[in-house]
């Protein structure tokens, strides 16, 4: 039946819905970016915020976060995710028009963002502060969503189910669910509503939310995106399908119970911090499946890497996933955490996973992509997309080092006592001996950021079809699809 | 017998399904398929190149 329908209607794939969220990563990627530049030079230089209210810290630091993780990050999941679930089931988008609606609908909720957060139009919970209209239409962007990505899964023309589609199938299953129970709330008006939960149990549900934004979004999303883009540049299917398969039900079945960690030695009942903290540690061990797989996927062929900056990419994404698949746990441990908790080594945790995981996957990604998108054999420049994998490696390195020594040193400032049981430092103390390392994060921002104008550039120049580009003699060209 | 034992049996209950997991995705009997699947990034080369034609003819 199948091979029947292949020869009375030959399926093309919709690349359309992918080229405009391909593009858009790049855009919001630009914006999100510098934005945090913007805020990271606030913390160095305070007078930066020009004493208004609308470019404050407190308002733009969660337009930077919605930016990058919903945004930048968002487009980027919802290109790499249509494209794959077409190409591994070999099946067209469900419908055109629908996957049309997810893209303006998704660009809609991001200009609202963008506009109702410097206004201070918030619900307060991180990465959760957009109001409840906003709030309402990203559901049903994400339904729909839902809609078009399982609706193709179902008109596949092959058996299997691909392993990077259950990624982003539980991705996109449960951030509906995390959505839709935390944002649950009481409006009072167009701009103000008030959460469903109070007091402890509202901390619990907000971080069982962040926590798992974290583990499906940030993760289980670009784990999906991992395992089509590292086989398919490597020209070499994945390492171990079946540590896939156990990886895969281990991470999705551990992360749900890590989000106490966020409220160590808070009003939530100790033994929910410890269970936390427990389910923290174990998830140390299906976060390295998932990378060493990635990695042992180049078993054979490291040297590939000495010439494709795009696999560069791909795997020192990889090794940041498992550095701070690494150092999360460790933090989650309720000692540790009485050290780290509300210092810069949060975060530059966070960051170590925010650029160079999940930026870096996602931007290896797209230099695969793109050019297929557009029709042609490669990206326009492959020495800029190597000065490129420069710019972020070092960015992040300078970003997470200068946080680890602000973080480690506030931790300890913050603990001094005197004999008589007094302070050894005011808390102003600690913050001007933090100011050397918000200078080196802004700088490895900043290298951050400009690597992606270069990339912007690049992607420009790859997009327009007055631009011819030049293949090397030396490489035996076999189009790959 | 209180809700307690019915938390122990549940954690003994997610070991046996892991256990369980771990040895049918082992399993010799999944090698074959498991190898199609791993495989399917490869696997659309027609469809693709359609595809490309038609991006390349648009407008």
């Amino acid at each position: 039946m199948a091979t029947e329908r292949i020869e009375t209607l030959p399926i093309t794939y919709n690349y359309k819905v992918v080229r405009q969220f391909a593009i858009m990563t790049v855009v919001w990627g630009i914006v999100g970016m510098g934005i945090g530049v913007w805020i990271a030079a606030q913390l160095a230089w305070p007078a930066l915020n020009f004493d208004l209210p609308w470019t404050s810290f407190g308002r733009l630091r969660p337009l930077h976060t919605n930016a990058v993780i919903f945004a930048f990050g968002g487009s980027a999941l919802f290109a790499t995710s249509y494209y794959v679930v077409q190409r591994t089931c070999q099946a067209r988008l469900l419908s055109d028009r629908l996957a049309a609606f997810t893209f303006w609908g998704w660009q809609a909720v991001i200009v609202a963002a963008a506009i109702t957060l410097p206004m201070g139009i918030t619900s307060s919970k991180e990465y959760a502060e957009l109001e409840w209209p906003i709030d309402v239409l990203l559901a049903i962007v994400w339904i729909v969503y839902a809609v078009v990505f399982f609706g193709t899964i179902i008109r596949r023309q092959v058996e299997h189910i691909y392993v990077a589609n259950w990624f982003f199938g539980a991705f996109i299953v449960t951030v509906a669910i995390l959505h839709i129970v935390n944002s649950a709330a009481l409006p009072v008006s167009m701009t103000k509503s008030y959460s469903a939960y109070a007091g402890a149990v509202d901390a619990m549900v907000q971080w069982w939310y962040g926590h798992n934004a974290v583990g499906f979004f940030l993760t289980a999303g670009f784990l999906g995106m991992m395992y089509y883009f590292v086989p398919k540049q490597a020209e070499r299917p994945v390492y171990s399908y079946r540590l896939s398969i156990v990886h895969f039900w281990a991470l999705i079945s551990i992360y749900i119970w890590a989000g106490p960690h966020h409220l160590h030695y808070t009003a939530l009942p100790d033994w929910a911090q410890s269970l936390g903290m427990v389910m923290s540690l174990i998830l140390l061990a299906p976060s390295w499946g998932g990378m060493i797989n990635g990695i042992m996927t180049l078993s054979g062929a490291w040297d590939k890497l000495k010439d494709d900056p795009i696999l560069r990419f791909l795997v020192v994404s990889l090794s940041f996933y498992g550095m701070s698949t690494f150092e999360g746990p460790m933090m989650a441990i309720k000692t540790v955490n009485s050290l780290s908790h509300y210092t810069d080594w949060t975060i530059g945790h966070v960051h170590s996973g925010a650029l160079g995981w999940v930026a870096m996957i996602s931007i290896g990604s797209l230099y695969h992509l793109i050019p297929k998108l557009f029709g042609k054999e490669q990206m326009y420049s492959v020495a800029l997309i190597n000065l490129h994998f420069w710019m972020s490696t070092i960015g992040t390195v300078l970003y997470i080092a200068s946080m680890w020594v602000n973080g480690i040193m506030q931790g300890l400032m913050w603990r001094a006592y005197n004999e008589d049981g007094t302070l050894t430092y005011t808390f102003v103390e600690s913050l001007v001996a933090s100011h050397p390392g918000y200078v080196v994060r802004m700088i490895g921002g900043l290298i951050f950021f400009s690597g992606m104008l270069v990339m912007a550039y690049n992607v420009w120049m790859t997009t327009r079809r007055d631009v011819l580009i030049a293949i090397p003699k030396s490489e035996t060209v076999v189009a790959t699809v | 017998m209180d809700i307690n034992d019915l938390r122990g049996l549940s954690t003994l209950f997610m070991l046996v399904t892991f256990i369980g997991l771990v040895i049918w995705a082992y399993g010799r009997k999944q090698k074959k398929p498991f190898d199609d699947a791993a495989n399917l990034p490869f696997a659309d080369r027609e469809a693709a190149e359609r595809t490309r034609s038609e991006v390349l003819d648009r407008e």
